[in-house]
């Protein structure tokens, strides 16, 4: 599990996290006990069998291992990696009591990896049966609901409005946390089982909804990707992105590498990010990474951050400043950029959360100069295809209402992942979407 | 991959290429615009959907930089890595009574398809198109079908009338006020020319051309200001009420790039994209 050092690794784009190596795989395996009633297995949301393949891999049997963990997992290469397993399977380790839990989501990707390497065995697929799915949206959620009913025989049509598929994967989680290559090589195992990705077709304009409507059963897997504002004076002067865009101009488009690549983004000089969440850290660790110098604002404490632990340290390694207890009142500037404006906030009482809310204090304010500024302060579902279907519910914050099989309110329409949820985890949407493709499965089988 | 079908010069430095993209042509209307990405390390560039025929889709446009200038030299037959569409809100379309549609420049392009829309809900559409010179004006004919009175001008005067569209939108205005204007070109004059409508109280739209990447509501470069509030013109938009439009906001965020967008063509001439600079 080693990481490469943080004045190396904040040059390029490479992974941060070498991963383990088959001897340290073994070893760390045999420090499981085995539980009868394992509670890492209750961590899991979509409950891998940890025990289970933890013991092939004691075995040296890695084929029988990840065989294990598809038959609930169909993207082990990236949950290895972006699973917060620190309140997950790791989080509920009872070996996590008393010492260290054990490594889960590294073996997990070991494994992955391994097979990679050593050839991929497609689990075979049931007999073909007649009736056509769609599923709109190719994120985590659209490509594990797109495996399952695949696997079930049925014929799976995915459309995805941009050029590549994998969602958040492709375009919101960098290159150093998870290389494109694991998304592209589990996105193929997707498509090997039979499924068609058909991508450039925004749903709802590219295909009308009445076509959609022509599929016998359709999972919507749009994710929530509008990217929200703060509202404060001075967010569209030249300079001021959403995490989105900038992530999708560096993911997706490949702007680090600009002018070899045509797509641009403002690089260097002072960057400020808003934000304590895994967006806001990778807004800030990419920016990094094109040489600037970056502060990380976020209105509560560091404890407080919703980010993987492991991603708030390597942020710190590599050199992110972090001002907490703080927020932004106004960014400055004339055309562009050149500065923002923050209060210092005050920890009060716990809110709904869990966490202290925080209330500005009055005549703490300063100005921090920035050349590029950065807002990671959450997104939400977009709203144009759920506009279109006449019946399908929004709730508070824009979710799609669904219940707890996954059925939206529309007859044959389901729904799975952010959409539904709002921003949440990789693993929740592909729990979701194994939920909605079982949903749809028994709506044939008359179950 | 998707096949450009023909291509051709229509003016200087102004391209006619139809693509051919079932999924685009099939479902597009007037006023939505496409997104396409020329190769791998293409950017995306939005451009407005300006003729449909059959499975292939229209677009014209401008070579003003690094996308445009590959797309220029792009022959029938070649590929164009992704092309996405129809995006956007289509015009307002309907029943007004009288319209007229003014053009500028490369703008031009957006009106045939709307003039036919307006036609076919029972409109009278009157066009008013114009250029630099009578060497820049592009669509004349097609213009003059698709209208049931053209008026033409120039800023020098070599053909038609001399001087800006402006000028005979005013005289309309005052004469015989129709019931919705369109201006369409560059923003600066989308906004000098929508500015005649104002005092008359007529309803104008306008069509915005922020810098845009997914062109999908996801990103948020797009943003413009419209009555006081922020919206994303590649699913708000593009077209917005003119008259609440802020245009200094929409010039400004235009230059967001224009130091990396030379950066860009001067890589590009120096042939540091391997073509040997043979666009
Ligand atoms: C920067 C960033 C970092 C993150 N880091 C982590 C992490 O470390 N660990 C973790 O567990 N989670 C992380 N998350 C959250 C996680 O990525 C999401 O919860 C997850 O991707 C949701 O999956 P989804 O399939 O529901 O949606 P998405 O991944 O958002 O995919 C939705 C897809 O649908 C497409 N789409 C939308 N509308 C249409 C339409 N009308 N027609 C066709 N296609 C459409 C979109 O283009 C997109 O590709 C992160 C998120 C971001 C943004
Ligand atoms: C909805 C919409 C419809 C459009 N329709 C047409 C059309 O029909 N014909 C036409 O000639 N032009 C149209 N444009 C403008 C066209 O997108 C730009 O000319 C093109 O992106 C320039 O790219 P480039 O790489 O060739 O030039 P660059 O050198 O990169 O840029 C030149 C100028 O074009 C604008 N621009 C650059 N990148 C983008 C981008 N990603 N999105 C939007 N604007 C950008 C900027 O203002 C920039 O200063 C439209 C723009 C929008 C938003
Ligand atoms: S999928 Fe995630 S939560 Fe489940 S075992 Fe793997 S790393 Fe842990
Ligand atoms: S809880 Fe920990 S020790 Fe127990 S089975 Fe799971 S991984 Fe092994
Ligand atoms: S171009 Fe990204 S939201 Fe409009």
């Amino acid at each position: 599990m080693a990481d490469r050092s943080a004045e190396v690794r904040i040059n390029d784009f490479s992974e941060v996290d070498c991963g383990i190596s088959a001897e340290e795989a073994v070893i760390e395996a045999e420090r499981c006990l085995r539980c009868k009633k394992p509670a890492c297995v209750e961590g899991c949301p979509v409950g891998i069998d940890i025990p289970g393949f933890l013991k092939y891999i004691e075995e040296e049997d890695f084929r029988s291992a990840i065989g294990i963990i598809k038959n609930s997992n169909m993207l082990p290469a990236i949950c290895g990696r972006v699973c917060p397993q620190e309140v997950q399977c790791e989080g509920e380790c009872i070996l996590g009591v008393k010492g260290k839990p054990i490594a889960i989501g590294a073996l997990e990707r070991f494994l992955a990896d391994w097979e990679r390497e050593h050839g991929v065995t497609v689990p075979e697929s049931k007999e073909k049966r007649k009736e056509r799915i769609a599923i709109v949206g190719s994120g985590p959620a659209g490509l594990t609901a797109a495996a399952e009913l695949a696997r079930n025989g049925f014929s799976v049509t995915i459309f995805e409005a941009l050029h590549a598929a994998g969602g958040v994967l492709i375009y919101g989680i960098p290159e150093f946390r998870l290389p494109k290559k694991v998304v592209a090589a589990e996105i193929d195992e997707v498509k090997r089982l039979g499924v068609l990705i058909r991508t450039n077709h925004l749903v709802g304009r590219s295909v009308p909804v009445e076509e959609l409507l022509s599929y016998d059963a359709i999972i919507i897997a749009t994710g929530a990707g509008l990217p929200a504002f703060m509202g404060i004076p001075g967010e569209n002067l030249i300079g001021v992105y959403s995490a989105n865009e900038f992530l999708t101009r560096v993911n997706l488009m490949h702007a680090n590498a600009f002018p070899q690549y045509d797509t641009p983004v403002k690089r260097g000089g002072n960057v400020v990010v808003i934000g304590g969440g895994n967006v806001a850290m990778d807004s800030a660790r990419v920016a990094r990474r094109m040489g600037a110098d970056v502060t990380l604002v976020y209105r509560r404490r560091q404890e407080d951050m919703p980010a993987r632990l492991v991603e708030v340290h390597h942020a710190e390694e590599e050199g992110i400043r972090f001002l907490t207890c703080t927020n932004p009142t106004r960014i400055l500037g004339e055309g562009t950029v050149t500065g923002v404006e923050v209060v210092s906030m005050d920890m009060c009482e716990l809110d709904d959360s869990g966490r202290p809310s925080a209330k500005p204090i009055p005549g703490s304010e300063q100005i921090i100069p920035a050349d590029v500024v950065i807002e990671a302060i959450g997104q939400s579902p977009n709203p144009l295809l759920i506009r279109m279907i006449e019946g399908l519910v929004r709730e508070k914050k824009g979710n799609l209402k669904v219940d707890e099989k996954g059925r939206t309110t529309v007859p044959k329409i389901f729904a799975a992942g952010d959409v539904a949820t709002g921003a949440a985890t990789v693993i929740l949407a592909m729990g979701a979407a194994k939920v909605a493709a079982e949903s749809v499965r028994k709506m044939f089988d008359g179950e | 991959m998707y096949q450009v079908k023909s291509a051709r010069l229509l003016a200087e430095n102004v391209y006619e290429t139809w693509i051919e993209a079932p999924h685009v042509s099939r479902n597009a209307e007037a006023g939505q615009f496409l997104v396409l990405r020329i190769d791998d390390e293409g950017e995306r560039i939005p451009l407005t959907i300006s003729g449909v025929d059959g499975d292939c889709v229209r677009v014209i446009f401008m070579a003003v930089g690094t996308t445009t200038e590959k797309l220029a030299a792009l022959k029938t037959g070649d590929a164009i890595h992704d092309v996405v569409g129809p995006l956007g809100q289509p015009s307002e379309v309907h029943h007004f009574g009288s319209c007229v549609l003014v053009g500028g420049g490369v703008g031009i392009a957006c009106l045939p398809i709307i003039a036919k829309a307006l036609k076919e809900s029972g409109n009278s559409v009157i066009g008013i198109i114009g250029a630099r010179n009578k060497d820049l004006l592009i669509l004349e004919d097609e213009m003059k079908e698709a209208c049931d009175e053209l008026i033409i001008t120039t800023d020098d005067g070599s053909y038609g009338i001399k001087g800006f569209a402006a000028g005979p939108l005013k005289e309309i205005c005052e004469s015989r006020p129709p019931d919705a204007v369109w201006v369409i070109g560059p923003a600066i004059m989308m906004k000098v020319t929508s500015g005649v409508t104002k005092p008359f109280g007529i309803k104008t739209f306008v069509s915005l051309n922020p810098v845009m990447v997914d062109g999908t509501g996801m990103c948020g470069s797009c943003r413009v200001v419209v009555n006081g509030e922020t919206k994303f013109a590649c699913v708000d938009g593009p077209e917005f009420d003119a008259h609440q439009v802020d245009f200094d906001l929409l010039m400004s965020r235009q230059r967001f790039y224009h130091p990396e967008e030379k950066e860009s063509r001067e890589h590009h001439h120096s042939g540091g994209c391997g073509c040997g600079g043979h666009h």
